[in-house]
């Protein structure tokens, strides 16, 4: 939690001087209060030596008292103002700091974690921290300042008193202490069952033409409700400890007040220790009751702890990519090495990819194929730095792309993911899409080369349709001609595409790889790809199988010396078709 | 997106007058089932304030039995009289904390249950929203409304409703104690509070609107972080952070204004409220001043006592005043529960037909026309007779319509005009349930759950037994690769096992295979399985599904080659029709989409 508070920028700690400040003048005001209520019983106590009490003096202490009054509500919205900028700009600067992390995150940390639990992180998560930050605050400065001050009335009023006082605190700290550390380990699940939560809603919501085509609504609900119970028994545990703080605290507030009365019964001798209980009673309570104000955060704190941790557990994930620094001049083309690179997933055992090296001059189309899971996709997520090899290097024009600076390394390439990812927004910006700078002229070019311009221009605004959340309004194959003219409008220098043709029916997959070969000659490409089709004509194609390198060459020469690569072709195409 | 931002704004600012009531009304409303529990707990209330009403008098009865022995009695204190009054005060308050213990017990639960059914029936409400809803909708908002908003309910009715309670009755009690103390004093501090209150009102009504504001940019921003979180790789590849965090900023700052003005004016409820008690404290002061002159000094107990009501006056004021700015965030995030779930439901099906014991498969598509909007037609006249049995592919460029076909013929979506019938029956007439229940269907999109392997294949049919599913998944080809997974059939799919597509896929097929319907479609079932496999799943499907009506929407087209019929689609249209071998005899949009597969530069 306390970790947390570094994010409070400068500004928050003037805010804070200025509310401690102003509270100091709200308490003061409201225990001087009194005194003039003081002044005004006198003035009427000369009722009994006879004299009628002067109006004016009782309207002028009267006066003061509401200015008084008027004054303590003046700071208290102060302090309101002030504490809730900081507790807003903590979030505010949370939820930024979050954002960033995450987007700088690698594919390894963000499924680690899983979408779900980001976003709860960012959005729920901060809200409690927040919460507490905003009570507590305030809170904490003024219980001590309320407690000193009426401290400092009641010592050497009587031991007695001052113990029963002690005693009282010390079972208040005593019960709640239990009653946190029965608590809190219940927060900490609750969380993670609201993860849960989000993740069966976030499937069924995905998933949701599965679950009607296979009329599983039940089954998802039965899911849900195991989750919701699971929940709700968890809450109403932490509810039913929780519950018992107001009865606790009030027993201990009235019994203080009664045992000083009580020990007064047996202590008071005369009116000077008489006025003492009267005093000793009203300013215990005042002790107790900033005691009490910190405990209310204490109960928040539970929650907002483990929230806290959550925020903490990915703000302090060591990003595993680490960006070199080097630049480089970009000239339209790059040639790719791949040198003994092997491969394995952080905590995995196996390797996914075993000793690959081959080379990719500029300009060059380099193709892969495979089985399902032979480790294609993995392989070229080397390249712009999804994963970083294991073993061995990966070079661009002769540079490790560990030395690149990401913005460089980024710049060079052009990736289409294997599920077209769009983003609610406009065909315009999605094609225009990050620090692409594309003129309008460029976007069209690179919608038409990606064979999208039919399409689009059937949508009803052209290129500045809207696009819906996770492009839902568009089919599989349009969403996957978009990504790839996102992937052209860059102008990169490599293009990767992660079998991202198989969408695509072949008269498309077919126009689209010649216009690519016309409009971006230079550019270095790499295709994964399950039709041979799409990949025969590839200065060379690369056999993978099992995560090793078993051939490589052209379509012809593959067919003549590579078994694995022959079997694959002639599932897919007849004798004579070769 | 921003269009859609501006309409959603436009909406929420009509709808703000009278939000709060009708919210909260309806709140009340949802709980109707716990109003017996919650007027027991008002029961329990009363004997709680009852104590603490009475504790101050007796207390009173204290101070006087120890100044009296001190001033008439020299020093000698009654204590019997001190121990008997101190007795029956222990006794109150043991009584006042159980009760209160009680009440608070109960409103927690009721709180917990009712926060419990609101998720349960959002949860349940996804499932009867049409399609279309969520084609227009973004997840991470509805993602928002189950967790972020009923959280909220939750949390602010567990701390609103139960001080609502027993402040709302000590505020009643110490008024009828004032009035019979002395109705003029009881009149000034009455006025006071009224003054006070009248202030605080024009904080409360302002601070609505920012709640709901709150709750919406929440939703907003949840949809954008889920949009970036899972397009995380785009983003950083296309150097897309700044752009993204800029958009996010103009959220995130949205957020930060409307989030600092609506705890900041809710904040000041409190110290308004502190200053409604010193008002009234001092009107007591000087009225009770004013008064004691013509008096005299027998009105000293008068307004020593009222010191005291003042204070008891003004404390629950501040707590009702704290629960109804909780209440206003409870009225802000249930509007948009509420919202949610009383979105229109697909047309109820009562009465309609279920699924005919026997199924033979004929389907009619007869002048099917349908639009995802009226205004934008995709399918114009499509009519088609599908024999029991055969095998039909749908082939085409994409945006044809093959999808949307095969999303009518699961009746996802209703035609616009014409019919589709399966054996004879419009699936007008029958049940949702009972139409998906005569189709497996593969989608591109594989979807898979957290759970087991087994789980997933398994899915909705659990008396399948564990040997049927290695058997569909040694005929699909993936049984060995789940072999080698640390814990085979038993594994956990998350994020965490690094599945590919094509395995996706398989694990999919395997499904439905399992799932064993009398007629299956597979829209692009195959895309992602590399072409060995898929041939040998070929065979395993063709076996499956022989006998079987079946619809294929492939791309390759080698998968489609021995259909019965094969339909080729240009813009929701049939343009040709017939078996591989004619049409590629027949040189037309067939011919030139197969042979595109083969031609050379």
């Amino acid at each position: 939690m306390l970790k947390l508070l570094r994010y409070l920028r400068k500004k928050d700690y003037m805010f804070m001087i200025v509310s401690i400040v102003f509270i100091v003048v709200q308490v003061y005001l409201e225990l001087t209060l009194p005194d003039y209520t003081a002044k005004i019983i006198q003035e009427l106590y000369k009722i009994g030596s006879g004299v009628k009490p002067s109006v004016s003096v009782i309207l002028k202490n009267g006066g003061i008292m509401l200015a008084m009054a008027f004054g303590s509500l003046g700071a208290a919205i102060l302090v309101g103002f002030f504490v809730t900028m900081i507790s807003a700009g903590l979030s505010f600067t949370l939820r930024g700091k979050i954002y960033d992390k995450i987007q700088g995150f690698s594919l390894h940390e963000i499924n680690r974690f899983s979408t779900a639990s980001l976003m709860t992180r960012t959005t729920n998560d901060i809200r409690q921290v927040a919460m507490v930050v905003s009570m507590g605050a305030s809170a904490l400065i003024k219980a001590p300042i309320m407690a000193i001050y009426a401290v400092i009335k009641i010592v050497n009023k009587g031991w007695q008193w001052s113990l029963s006082t002690g005693i009282v605190l010390a079972i208040l700290s005593i019960s709640i202490i239990t009653i946190m550390a029965v608590v809190i380990p219940k927060f900490k699940k609750m969380q993670t069952l609201i993860d849960k939560l989000n993740r069966v809603t976030r499937e069924n919501l995905t998933g949701i033409r599965v679950v009607r085509a296979s009329n599983a609504e039940d089954f998802q609900e039965e899911k849900f409700k195991e989750t919701n119970t699971d929940l709700t028994k968890t809450n109403l545990f932490i509810g039913k400890m929780l519950a018992l703080f107001d009865p606790v605290m009030t027993i201990l507030l009235s019994g203080l007040s009664l045992s000083i009365y009580w020990i007064g019964a047996y202590i008071v001798k005369d009116a000077v220790s008489f006025s003492n209980m009267t005093v000793f009673v009203s300013y215990a309570m005042q002790v107790v009751m900033s005691f009490i104000m910190l405990i209310v955060i204490f109960m928040l704190l539970p929650r907002a702890l483990v929230s806290a941790k959550r925020i903490n557990e990915v703000l302090d994930t060591e990003n595993k990519i680490v960006p070199g620094n080097y630049v480089d001049e970009f000239d339209g083309t790059a040639s790719v090495v791949f040198e003994n690179v092997s491969f394995k997933y952080p905590d995995a055992e196996e390797y996914v990819l075993h000793d690959i090296s081959f080379t990719a001059n500029e300009g060059e189309t380099i193709a892969f194929i495979g089985s399902t899971g032979s480790g294609k996709s993995t392989l070229i997520n080397l390249i712009p730095r999804l994963y970083d090899a294991t073993e061995g290097r990966v070079l661009i024009d002769g540079v490790d792309v560990k030395d690149y600076s990401l913005e460089t390394l980024n710049k060079k390439i052009g990736y289409v993911p294997q599920r077209g990812v769009l983003f609610s927004g406009s065909v315009k910006d999605n094609v225009n899409f990050g620090d692409n700078n594309a003129s309008e002229e460029e976007i069209k070019s690179a919608i038409s080369t990606a064979q999208a311009s039919s399409f689009v221009s059937r949508m009803p605004d052209g290129i500045d349709s809207i696009i819906s959340q996770g492009g839902t309004n568009v089919s599989g194959g349009q969403r996957q001609r978009l990504s790839i003219a996102r992937a052209i409008a860059r102008k990169p220098e490599i293009f990767i595409f992660d079998d991202s043709f198989s969408a695509l029916d072949y008269k498309t997959d077919k126009k689209l790889r010649s216009a690519l070969k016309k409009d971006t000659a230079k550019v270095t490409k790499f295709i994964v790809a399950q039709r041979i089709g799409t990949i025969k004509e590839a200065d060379k194609i690369i056999v993978l199988e099992a995560g090793n390198m078993v051939g490589i060459g052209t379509h012809e020469e593959l067919l003549k010396n590579c078994p694995v690569y022959r079997e694959i072709a002639l599932s897919q195409l007849s004798k004579e078709e070769l | 997106m921003a269009r859609h931002i501006n309409r959603k704004n436009v909406s929420s600012e009509k709808m703000e007058k009278g939000t709060f009531k009708t919210s909260m009304k309806k709140l009340l409303l949802y709980c109707r089932k716990y109003w017996g529990w919650l007027i027991f707990a008002l029961a329990l209330g009363i004997v709680g304030v009852i104590t603490q009403i009475i504790g101050p008098n007796k207390i009173m009865d204290l101070t006087n039995v120890i100044s009296d022995g001190l001033i008439y009695h020299a020093g000698n204190i009654d204590i019997a009289e001190v121990t008997k009054i101190c007795v029956l005060l222990v006794c109150l308050y043991i009584v006042g904390a159980l009760f209160n213990y009680f009440q608070n017990y109960i409103t927690t639960i009721v709180t917990q249950k009712v926060g419990r059914n609101l998720r349960r029936d959002i949860s349940k409400k996804i499932n009867k929203l049409p399609l279309n809803y969520f084609d227009s909708h973004l997840h991470g908002d509805v993602l928002s409304r189950v967790t972020n908003d009923v959280d909220t309910v939750t949390q602010s009715l567990s701390e609103s409703v139960g001080s609502l309670f027993s402040s709302g009755l000590l505020f009643v009690g110490v008024l009828i104690m004032m009035f019979i103390t002395e109705p003029l004093m009881a009149l000034t501090v009455i006025g006071a509070t009224i003054l006070g209150f009248a202030l605080s009102l024009i904080f409360l009504t302002k601070s609505q609107k920012y709640f709901n504001k709150v709750q919406e940019q929440m939703g907003e921003l949840n949809a954008h972080i889920e949009e970036t979180y899972s397009g995380h790789n785009v983003v950083r590849l296309f150097n897309a952070e700044e752009n993204r965090k800029e958009e996010f900023t103009k959220i995130n700052k949205q957020l930060h204004k409307y989030g600092w003005r609506s705890r900041f004016l809710s904040g000041v409820m409190g110290p308004v409220m502190g200053f409604v008690g010193n008002f009234g404290y001092v009107a007591v002061c000087i009225v009770g001043a004013l008064l004691a002159r013509k008096h005299g000094i027998s009105y000293f107990g008068v307004i020593t006592a009222f010191m005291i009501y003042v204070r008891l006056f003004s404390r629950p004021l501040s707590s009702i005043a704290q629960s109804l700015t909780s209440l206003q965030s409870a009225s802000a995030a249930s509007k948009r529960v509420f919202e949610f779930l009383e979105g229109e439901e697909q047309a109820s099906e009562e009465g309609k037909l279920s699924a005919p014991a026997k199924i033979e498969g004929n389907i009619d598509f007869e002048n099917v026309r349908f639009g995802y909007k009226p205004e934008k037609i995709i399918i114009k006249d499509f009519s088609c007779k599908v024999n029991a049995g055969q095998k039909i592919a749908i082939v085409g460029p994409t945006g044809a319509g093959k999808t949307t076909l095969v999303n009518l013929l699961m009746k996802f979506y209703e035609t616009n005009s014409g019919d589709i019938k399966i054996d004879g029956i419009s699936i007008g007439d029958m049940k949702r349930e009972a139409v998906h229940s005569l189709f497996g269907m593969v989608l591109q999109d594989t979807w898979l759950f957290e759970g087991t392997i087994m789980e997933n294949l398994k899915y909705n049919n659990k008396d399948v037994s564990d040997k049927r599913v290695y058997q569909v998944c040694k005929a699909v080809g993936i049984d060995h690769f789940i072999q080698t997974l640390s814990k085979g059939y038993n594994t956990i799919v998350d994020d965490t096992i690094n599945l590919s597509a094509g395995q996706k896929q398989l694990l999919t097929i395997a499904r439905t295979m399992i799932a064993d319907r009398p007629m299956v479609i597979l829209d692009e079932a195959t895309s992602s399985v590399d072409t060995r496999t898929e041939i040998l799943l070929q065979q395993a499907m063709d076996k499956a599904m022989e006998g079987r009506t079946s619809f294929v929407i492939a791309h390759r087209l080698s998968t489609i080659k021995n259909a019965d019929t094969i339909l080729v689609l240009k813009d929701g249209d049939i343009v040709e029709k017939g078996k591989h071998e004619d049409l590629l005899a027949k040189g037309g949009a067939y011919a030139e989409l197969y042979n595109s597969q083969f031609e050379e530069e």
